[in-house]
């Protein structure tokens, strides 16, 4: 066993497990640390994967700005009737348990049956040149500078529109 | 990475998806299902990650950048919708904000 192998088990694992007991947790804010747990387990299978630039945002935009608003807004609302919050009734859960169970069965079905690693010859070296940061910004600001631009457009309209929804006197 | 299957990544990623859809078929908190769905993004961004590492192509990852750009933007207006229904309804429980529902 290599080392890549026993990182990506390690790191599949607390991602996977993370993601679970975020989503059984009662109390939001355990639930919101574990989504952390599972971003931090995320940017270390991105290193795995040789996309260096993802991984270092993924941290930083994710773990960090985006997770510290969810926080703010936990920390901000009520959280004291947390527990009557979570579902009771069993039949919702069951349901939900079963559907999402079948999705993954003929998602993972199609992934063993259409074995994508057997048709592709992964290269190394091209695989860390398409990771670094010159790479992406290189397609960022040639072939994609209109997808580019319109993001921080939506940013600032998301802005804009985020203080408009969340002033005092809502009407 | 060439020692690893990519279908494990695929796996584990389909596995993160179907967790964040039952969470938001099960959670009631308005918040946490937000978070579920940042959770499926998060998914969908492993496997553009796994396929454009795999390739040798950078696109993929670029697709990444904009999927955060957007989950961002998400995220500050949801929890902006969530924080005006909170002031006039005092609640944050998705089966007690049915105005739309008749």
């Amino acid at each position: 066993m290599n080392v890549q192998i026993i990182l990506f088990i390690v790191l599949a694992t607390v991602a996977a497990i993370s993601s679970v007991v975020m989503i059984t947790r009662k109390n939001a804010v355990i639930s919101a640390v574990f989504l952390v747990l599972n971003f931090f387990a995320l940017a270390g299978l991105y290193l795995l994967l040789n996309a260096q630039f993802i991984a270092v945002v993924q941290v930083i935009v994710y773990a960090g700005a985006i997770m510290v608003l969810f926080l703010f807004v936990l920390m901000l609302l009520n959280t004291e009737t947390e527990h009557k919050l979570f579902v009771d009734k069993r039949a919702i859960k069951f349901f939900a348990i079963l559907i999402s169970f079948f999705v993954f069965v003929q998602v993972a079905y199609l992934i063993f049956h259409g074995s994508p690693s057997r048709t592709l010859t992964p290269d190394e070296a091209a695989s860390v040149k398409a990771g670094t940061i010159q790479a992406i910004g290189q397609q960022l600001y040639t072939n994609y500078i209109i997808p580019f631009e319109v993001a921080g457009f939506l940013l600032l309209a998301a802005t804009v529109g985020a203080l408009v929804l969340a002033k005092k006197k809502f009407e | 990475m060439s020692s690893i299957p990519m279908e494990y990544y695929l796996i584990l990623s389909a596995f993160m998806f179907c967790v964040g859809v039952a969470g938001v078929l099960i959670r009631r908190n308005a918040i946490v299902v937000f978070m579920c769905i940042e959770l499926m993004l998060n998914s969908a961004n492993l496997t553009l990650v796994t396929f454009s590492s795999y390739l040798g192509n950078s696109i993929g990852q670029v697709f990444v950048f904009f999927v955060m750009t957007v989950a961002a933007a998400e995220a500050a207006v949801g929890l902006a919708v969530i924080i005006a229904i909170f002031r006039n309804k005092k609640t944050v429980n998705i089966d007690e904000i049915n105005i739309f529902k008749w």
